[in-house]
């Protein structure tokens, strides 16, 4: 049994900034992740930040992931890589960890669980073949595996995922066809779109795929336009040839361990799915657990390093560590909220509006 | 349309222009920026004092082309890569263009050029005056590029030309 204060699961931007905030509060802090690096998504993230200067705006991600894991190094948090938890137990306050094949317990006196988000799947004819890709495996392939996916991909999804990877495609040499959004508007932001656009990339609204094919794998897409009612255009089929399609249809929180611990749980569509109920630190109904980052709702990078940054302060606090406690939730509930307050940030409002009414 | 398309439409350009005089008096960013989004890096970047100060992260950026130089340091700091610098006075018939450029191999100086439209549209020719790299790998390179006076206002992005002088190879 190996006993800490305060245990982080996911080493994400959120959980690695929840470590360095409880932390620098003075708790003895364990981080794991079932990857080897610390980083999360952050380690194939080519591309610069948005947010502000306390946020790193300008930064890429991959950077940000070497920045934000040395902080955490210098403040004495323990590292576990290639270590998934597995459960959580409140009545006995014991976390299971399966550390590279050994089974392990740990004791924390309170838990971050900052798990983040997994990518969702599209049902269409030939989604299995080999060449069907989710979108965030595509860009691992690329930026952290330096192989390329494919000859000619075809996007589906134009959120900042899916345009950011297209972009990322066309860097690594790799032509897109073209990115198929089934809503009548760009999702992601503008400059994102701007910036395909000019190297040649079509980006067509209201359209999807309708089908892949191919054998053994991928040769073809079939897409077509969608009406009003997002049902597909009798007629308006198109044929493009492509090796690979990458999916970039959204995400969803990745909350196995919060159901199992037992969290309250409340389905909020504009969050991702289901989400758990939690205070303005991110405590949930649990006393002790606390929800970090994309797995409370899914956002951008710098709302889950400000999520992160509450929770780790929360979780500090709890075990006593409260020396200039209100003056950083404050300061950083401040920054979280400029950076939803934006027109982009719509949904994420109604969506945590929704979840405090319990509406959702 | 622009939410439609990634392409600015003429009237959300001609809010980001400089006035003519302003054009006449040589270099100056255009921000071709038009979406509130929490972002405000360009503002650090200025040591100008150019771009005028955020009161919320989400708002555009309002820049003051008569305090801006061109320097173009803003270029290599927009996470957005939305940033251009122009200059109509760079020589008779001739503009200069500072645009952000994250593809391999970087252009050579000297290199010619093929110019591209934000519809990705091939229109005209130019010429690689000189590349900032910026911070190894983790900088946006700025490449600035020699092109017909008439073509600065369409131009956005280059790739180093099929055949032309110094062409690297094919990405």
């Amino acid at each position: 049994m190996t006993r800490v204060e305060v245990a982080v699961v996911g080493a994400g931007p959120a959980g690695l900034c929840a470590a360095v905030a409880a932390a620098g509060q003075g708790a003895r802090v364990l981080v794991l992740d079932d990857a080897h690096h610390p980083g999360g998504q952050l380690t194939k993230q080519t591309h610069k930040f948005f947010g502000s200067r306390r946020q790193r705006a300008g930064t890429r991600g991959i950077e940000l992931a070497g920045v934000l894991a040395g902080e955490a190094r210098e403040q004495g948090v323990e590292f576990w890589p290639a270590s998934t938890a597995l459960g959580y137990y409140p009545a006995d306050g014991v976390l299971t960890v399966d550390r590279g094949g050994r089974f392990l317990k740990v004791r924390p006196d309170a838990l971050v669980i900052a798990t983040g988000a997994s990518e969702r799947m599209l049902a269409f004819p030939g989604n299995d073949l080999p060449g069907v890709y989710g979108a965030g495996a595509v860009q691992t392939l690329m930026n952290v595996y330096g192989v390329r996916p494919g000859r000619r991909v075809l996007m589906v999804g134009a959120g900042n995922i899916g345009l950011i990877v297209s972009y990322q495609l066309v860097q690594a040499g790799v032509e897109v066809a073209a990115v198929v959004e089934a809503a009548p508007r760009i999702g992601g932001y503008a400059v994102h779109a701007s910036k395909l656009r000019r190297l040649g990339v079509p980006i067509l609204v209201s359209h999807s795929v309708k089908a892949a094919y191919g054998s053994p794998a991928v040769e073809m897409a079939s897409i077509w336009q969608l009406d009003e009612r997002w049902e597909g255009v009798a007629g308006s089929e198109r044929r493009l040839s492509c090796d690979a399609i990458g999916l970039a249809v959204g995400l969803s929180p990745l909350t196995d361990l919060l159901w199992q611990a037992g969290c309250a749980m409340r389905y909020v569509a504009e969050l991702g799915g289901h989400v758990p109920v939690r205070d303005e630190v991110g405590e949930t109904s649990v006393p002790g657990v606390y929800v970090a980052g994309d797995a409370g709702g899914v956002e951008e990078a710098s709302s889950a390093m400000a999520t992160g940054r509450l929770a780790g302060l929360g979780a500090s606090r709890r075990l006593g560590y409260a020396a200039g406690y209100e003056e950083a939730v404050e300061e950083t509930r401040a920054d979280l909220a400029a950076l939803r307050q934006g027109p982009t940030a719509g949904k994420i409002r109604r969506g945590l509006q929704l979840l405090r009414e319990g509406a959702g | 349309m622009l939410e439609r398309t990634g392409v600015p439409t003429p009237e959300q350009l001609a809010l980001c222009l400089p006035g003519p005089e302003r054009a006449r008096r040589g270099a100056v960013a255009v921000f071709e920026c038009f979406e509130k989004i929490p972002c405000d890096p360009c503002y650090e970047a200025c040591s100008q004092g150019a771009v005028l100060p955020f009161t919320d992260i989400n708002d555009l950026p309002q820049v003051d082309h008569d305090r801006c130089n061109g320097c173009g340091n803003c270029v290599q700091h927009c996470p957005g890569l939305a940033i251009f610098v122009v200059d109509c006075t760079w020589a008779p018939g001739k503009a200069l263009l500072k645009l952000p450029y994250e593809l391999l191999p970087l252009p050579e100086a000297g290199e010619a050029l093929s110019c591209y439209d934000r519809e990705g549209k091939r229109v005209g020719e130019g010429t690689t005056v000189r590349v900032v790299r910026g911070r190894p790998f983790l900088g946006t390179p700025v490449v600035w590029v020699e092109l017909e006076l008439d073509r600065c206002g369409q131009v956005r992005h280059v790739r180093p030309r099929e055949g032309g002088a110094g062409d690297g190879a094919a990405g």
